[in-house]
């Protein structure tokens, strides 16, 4: 590398930085109140808001740390990747996106799954990203979320899924349409085994990814204020010419129309799950 | 008066022609019978040469012709007798799905299919063929009726989507459809799906998750539609034929892909040119294929259907 490379780099680096995104970057605001907040802080309050209470959108490994016991998460299937199978072209190929995108999250899909302990009661875990192509549901996510359920039909060991999702993956075509399909037939064999799945929704949670495994929780929680829905906020006012209500398609709405058991707020989740787990998870034999 | 695709208008100019001169020779002393012929022949040889060369942009335009023949007078002309039924037991009647039990000969159907109208007053009642929760409510509730009592279900799909409305969110859109989901799955009675026109994402899959698919040679199938698409993906809501063209939503790409079984031939010209000619080649297809699940116990249909949808997807593992 010559020094003028050297030089290139570092005035790369200054031009494409968005300063309150990259990560190390010492203080946030908050996008509900605007409030600016030390990141350090928001970190130990796990990433809500000390003002509003807003919740951040957070990564899976952050989700993993807030919720399970210290270091008990064993990924599955993290070498599962997409493909670009229909050479889909929209502004750019699919290919050229998915390469892109690996680069830039340093993620190969938007769902990390696994087993992880919930005070020391094993369960099986899905966790989207809406970092890695807006959470989209394609093949792989179809694919890991459907190997972990299968898992749990066999080990029978309690299913938790935070979703986090703007739905089925475009590039994809009708195949992600099918992941519905495919993550809702392991639910219906799950359903039969009796084994307790809990579905926590995260913001936002929107098509495809609504409509099928999301709402089929026995228990379905909700973080607060998060966006949840079938159709899109945008896609509502356009079709019916209207402003919509205040709070529309929020997790307290969806609470109040009887879509979600509770609105669970992040610092207190981990303690919701434990006691939820403790008393629906009907075997015993699996403790330990 | 038909509505006339663009792409059609040679084949409708000739036609016209074919008209003048029947007029003509009807009035007129002229024989032109063999004037008449040629031009007769022309035109089947150009509508042969359009149709077999359509491209996805202008499937899409078949597929949502307002001529297209509808679930209910399909039902009409596949079964000897046909009963509606209506009512999700919960809240309405959605005139956007309809369904009911049927025969053809001696076979008991149950017959589930979204509605489309033909004309704007029609289309109106029936919200365009896009249900509300109460709609995929009674598909599943008339589902569970044929379960109980030993009757074959088929589907009909032609849907823009589930409607994306005030009332469809607060009444659960989103659990309806996944609810319908996870329930077909376990139907221990056959489920045949016709896609009959427009297949719009999981409005459509939320009465598709059947033993065997069908697609109309015409129709289409899609995660959205190809305007949806071309203003999220292409920035540009104009783009929707390239959309189209991405998108792999007709009928041989979509069983390419693994997700229908076969295609069924329209008649020459597109099935809204001939609906009568339309059922019978569904009604032939259908028969056969029940013929073929009255020797499987529930149990196996059950997890030929799972390992049907299992399959769907194409990954990189290292």
């Amino acid at each position: 590398m010559s020094i003028l490379d050297w030089f290139d780099k570092k005035k790369k680096k200054v031009k494409s930085t968005d300063k309150l995104n990259i990560p190390g970057n010492l203080w946030l605001n908050c996008p509900k109140c605007s409030e600016v907040s030390f990141r350090k802080d928001l970190e130990n309050n796990m990433m809500v808001c000390m003002s509003c209470g807003h919740h951040f959108r957070i990564s899976p490994q952050q989700r993993i740390a807030y919720t399970f016991d210290t270091d008990s998460f064993d990924e599955h299937d993290g070498d599962l990747e997409p493909t670009d199978f229909l050479d889909f072209v929209d502004t750019e190929p699919y290919v050229k996106r998915i390469q892109k995108t690996k680069k830039k999250t340093d993620k190969c899909e938007a769902i990390v799954t696994g087993t992880a302990a919930l005070n020391g009661k094993k369960v099986n875990v899905g966790i989207m990203d809406f970092s890695y192509m807006g959470g989209s549901m394609g093949a792989v996510v179809g694919e890991k979320l459907t190997r972990l359920i299968e898992k749990s039909v066999n080990d029978k060991l309690p299913v938790i899924v935070f979703t986090m999702s703007g739905g089925a993956r475009m590039q994809e075509g009708i195949v992600s349409l099918m992941q519905m399909a495919k993550t809702s037939a392991a639910l219906s064999r799950l359903n039969q085994e009796r084994v307790l799945y809990i579905s926590v929704l995260c913001d936002p949670t929107t098509g495809g990814t609504s409509a099928s495994f999301a709402m089929l929780g026995d228990v379905q929680i909700a973080e607060p204020g998060a966006l949840i829905s079938f159709a899109g906020p945008r896609v509502i006012e356009q079709t019916i010419k209207q402003k919509l209500p205040a709070g529309f398609q929020r997790a307290e709405f969806l609470l109040e129309h009887g879509m979600v058991d509770m609105v669970v707020e992040r610092k207190k989740l981990r303690d919701m799950l434990i006691n939820i787990v403790s008393i629906l998870d009907y075997n015993e034999d699996s403790y330990g | 008066m038909a509505k006339i695709l663009e792409f059609e208008e040679p084949i409708k100019e000739l036609y016209d022609k074919i008209d003048q001169l029947k007029l003509l020779s009807k009035d007129g002393k002229i024989d032109l019978d063999s004037e008449i012929n040629k031009i007769e022949k022309r035109a089947e040889s150009l509508k042969k040469d359009i149709f077999s060369d359509l491209t996805p942009h202008q499937i899409v335009q078949i597929a949502r012709h307002p001529n297209r023949p509808d679930t209910t007078s399909l039902a009409r002309l596949i079964c000897d007798r046909f009963t509606q039924l209506y009512g999700d037991r919960l809240y309405r009647d959605d005139p956007s799905i309809v369904g009911g039990i049927g025969m053809i000969g001696s076979q008991r159907i149950m017959l589930i299919g979204h509605q489309k109208g033909h004309d704007t007053k029609e289309n109106i009642y029936r919200n365009f063929g896009m249900p509300h929760p109460e709609g995929y409510r009674k598909a599943l509730r008339l589902m569970k009726l044929a379960e109980k009592f030993g009757i074959p279900i088929v589907t009909f799909i032609d849907t823009p989507g589930a409607y994306p409305g005030l009332e469809a969110e607060e009444r659960g859109q989103a659990e309806a459809i996944a609810r319908n989901l996870r329930e077909m799955v376990g139907i221990k009675v056959p489920i045949v799906s016709f896609v009959i026109g427009e297949g719009g994402s999981g409005g459509a899959l939320a009465i598709g998750v059947s033993d065997c698919i069908f697609m109309m040679q015409y129709s289409v199938y899609s995660v959205i539609s190809p305007e949806g698409c071309a203003s999220i993906l292409f920035r540009d809501a104009k783009k929707s034929e390239d959309a189209s063209k991405s998108l792999k939503l007709t009928a041989p790409d979509v069983v390419k892909l693994g997700v229908a079984d076969s295609i069924i031939e329209e008649p020459l010209g597109g099935s809204h040119n001939n609906w009568e000619g339309t059922a019978d080649s569904m009604k032939k297809h259908l028969l056969e294929i029940l013929k073929s699940f009255i020797k499987k116990d529930p149990d196996t249909l059950i997890e030929d259907r799972y390992t049907k949808f299992r399959r769907i997807g194409s990954f990189i593992s290292s």
